[in-house]
């Protein structure tokens, strides 16, 4: 299918089609934040800002879910026999979505859907009701560097609709037939956007100036590049907080609690950061993990040379840079993956 | 970077490093992104060269010294020199072990009140001397004064001198930061409580839990922090309100009468979360009522740590 033309002054279509079907949500201005939110108000989409400041991740993937409930009393008859949550109510579409998200969101899909017997259902019913509209990124910031990560501020991968700013218009591009029907009835395109789109996306891979090496990371023995010298130096400035990986897109982690209070009881998970001691800290008193340098280790390396080991080529990064923004002591992953590849 | 300062700093920690006095000395480096400076770790001469010293050194170095073995210089503006006296007071740090690379801060800069001057727009560079910023984007620039987006802390430093040191880089300069503490500190006192909650709720909200604060900050060195304990259990661990005002609470309690209102908690924060607003009440009651300030004197008693028969007693309900 070609591409669809709609004039910016006209998103109001657009966003009545969805709103009918689906719950709209997009990033929305709050002060220097921009933030993902339901969308009550055509007025709030925005075209000009670069990212949200948190990933959506936490609409796939929530800080702290339910995973079900249970009677916290072993003589009820209710009592102990979980009860499922019930599922997302209703569909969703993220619109504006960034492609490096929307990539990270099909890499999670490796993490959480990789076979039928072990599905996450959490997620896969999010991903399932969810459609998402990308709006590819002209001006890249100066932090990003998904070109270096295999994907491109015009990136495809996960989207079902890619939209491309011209300015007062969008061209729309149906990536998959979810996305194409919702799309069809706009107006069809001069097939002469195909290069200008392409002159757009060349120039936005260009405003792209880091350079990631990553060649001896990748062939190296994974002991080797385990035993790295750099990471005696690395982890001194980090101070182990989580804003890291609670910040990127790509970090999955989770850790289970079960809480009761009188009747109620529930099992939650929430987000857990490799960088917390408490990850992965054995009930025995072992901690496979147990300094700062096995911690901050874990985290690159577990992007850089466990995923794309175990996920068939694909990078826990997709170059977004916001951990590179929220570091409080500017560990900066551009110069860690270099670093790492020395 | 402040060039001059910048100087200094590397020629006294090359000599140290030379000297063999200590084994590293603890700096910041320019930060890979405008507005953040980085901690650093300078073990040769070589790397002493990457020292620098701005308006972006945000983070407190002390922290850096706990549990920190051999003999480490670290450059300490005020507040950090206040903390490393906590510490030694509080038996974390020994003396000796320390060599205080003593320093005046022009007042640190708060990145997001500078992003917010802007409109949010990209920043790509900044430069700076004592008074201004000039913060420069694609096809823009501004000129910015320096006290227009100091770090509410700064404003009203007791100190921005290093009060203890074994070296002072550059000149010792006006040391307040000229605000009155006891006007700004816990702004939520004359509130009625339910607009207090409402006002704390409103503060915290959004809140992730990432714990920068808690980790930046040099009194936070408990072996288990109380959020992290799990028999018993002090505190859950999800987002709901009631888990996420526990950790606030009980963290700012745990650094009453020890907080030197470095502001690091503050500048770590991702969310732009003011959790000082806490402290800083902590802090005033602990001036009124004990006239003790945390950090200004060596061999002082941290207030809370002993029982006195006439400490005062009013403000425990009865
Ligand atoms: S790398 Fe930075 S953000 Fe991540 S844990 Fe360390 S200090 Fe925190
Ligand atoms: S590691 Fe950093 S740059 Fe890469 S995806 Fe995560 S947050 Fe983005
Ligand atoms: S740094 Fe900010 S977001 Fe992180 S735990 Fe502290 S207040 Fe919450
Ligand atoms: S609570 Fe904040 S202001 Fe006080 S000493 Fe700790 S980091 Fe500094």
């Amino acid at each position: 299918m070609g591409y669809k033309l709609l004039a910016k002054q006209e998103i109001g279509k657009l966003y009545e089609k969805l709103a009918k079907q689906y719950e709209v949500y997009a990033p929305i201005k709050k002060g220097i934040e921009v933030n993902w939110s339901k969308i009550e108000d055509l007025g709030d989409i925005l075209f000009d800002f670069k990212n949200s400041s948190l990933s959506p991740k936490g609409l796939f993937f929530p800080q702290t879910e339910v995973m079900f409930e249970f009677k916290n009393d072993p003589k009820a008859e209710e009592g102990y026999i979980l009860k499922e949550v019930p599922p997302l109510p209703k569909t969703r579409v993220l619109l504006n979505i960034r492609p490096c998200d929307a990539k990270a969101f099909s890499i999670l899909d490796k993490v959480f859907m990789r076979d039928e017997d072990s599905l996450d259902v959490y997620w896969k019913d999010k991903r399932d009701k969810t459609v998402l509209i990308g709006l590819a990124c002209n001006n890249p910031c100066n932090t990003c560097f998904c070109t270096e990560v295999n994907s491109s501020p015009f990136g495809e991968d996960g989207l079902d609709v890619l939209m491309v700013d011209l300015g007062d218009k969008l061209i729309l591009k149906g990536i998959t037939d979810r996305g194409n029907s919702l799309i069809e009835d706009f107006e069809e395109a001069e097939s002469s956007v195909a290069s200008k789109i392409d002159d757009l996306k060349k120039s936005a891979e260009s405003k792209i100036k880091t350079k990631l090496s990553m060649g001896n990371i990748l062939s190296r023995e994974m002991l080797e590049v385990y035993e790295h010298s750099y990471w005696d130096r690395l982890h001194e400035s980090c101070i182990n907080c989580g804003a890291c990986t609670f910040y990127c897109p790509t970090c999955h982690c989770f850790d289970i609690q079960d809480e009761t209070k009188g009747e109620y009881g529930r099992r939650v998970r929430n987000w857990d950061t490799c960088m917390s001691w408490l990850f992965t800290h054995h009930a025995s008193g072992h901690n496979p993990r147990g300094t700062k340098k096995h911690r901050v280790r874990q985290r690159f390396m577990h992007k850089f040379k466990y995923m794309p080991f175990k996920l068939d080529g694909d990078i826990g990064c997709v170059g977004c840079g916001r951990c590179i923004q929220v570091c409080p002591v500017n560990i900066d992953v551009r110069d860690v993956v270099n670093n790492m590849n020395k | 970077m402040l060039e001059g300062y910048t100087k200094e700093i590397r020629e006294a920690a090359k000599r140290l490093i030379r000297d063999k006095k200590v084994d590293c000395v603890i700096g910041y480096s320019k930060g890979s992104i405008p507005l953040v400076d980085a901690p650093y770790f300078a073990y040769t001469e070589e790397e002493c060269e990457n020292l620098v010293w701005s308006g972006f050194c945000t983070k407190n170095l002390a922290k850096y010294l706990i549990k920190r073995l051999g003999k480490n210089a670290l450059v300490a503006q005020g507040c950090v020199s206040r903390s490393i006296v906590g510490l030694i007071n509080e038996n974390q740090v020994k003396r000796e072990n320390v060599y205080i690379l003593g320093i005046w801060s022009p007042g640190m800069v708060d990145r997001r009140k500078v992003l917010e001057r802007v409109g949010g727009k990209e920043i790509i560079d900044v430069k700076e001397d004592e008074e201004k910023l000039v913060v420069i984007g694609d096809g823009w620039e501004e000129e910015i004064k320096r006290k227009e987006v100091l770090r509410q802390n700064c404003y009203t430093c007791a100190s921005r001198n290093a009060v203890l040191f074994d070296e002072f880089i550059g000149e010792k300069k006006e040391s307040k930061g000229g605000g009155d503490i006891d006007n700004v500190a816990a702004p939520w006192e004359k509130l009625s409580i339910d607009e207090r909650w409402e006002k704390f709720r409103e503060t915290f909200k959004e809140c992730i839990r990432c714990y920068a604060c808690r980790n930046v900050c040099p009194l936070c060195y408990c072996a288990e922090c109380f959020v992290d304990e799990s028999r018993p259990q002090w505190c859950g661990k999800t987002q709901d309100e009631a888990d996420v005002y526990t950790f606030h609470i009980l963290r700012a309690f745990h650094c009453a009468g020890r907080c030197v209102d470095c502001g690091a908690c503050e500048s770590a924060c991702p969310m732009g979360i003011k959790m000082r607003v806490l402290t800083s009440k902590l802090e005033k009651d602990i001036r009124n009522m004990y006239g003790y300030e945390p950090g200004m004197e060596l061999g002082a008693i941290p207030p809370l740590s002993v029982y006195r028969p006439d400490d005062p007693e009013n403000f425990i309900t009865p």
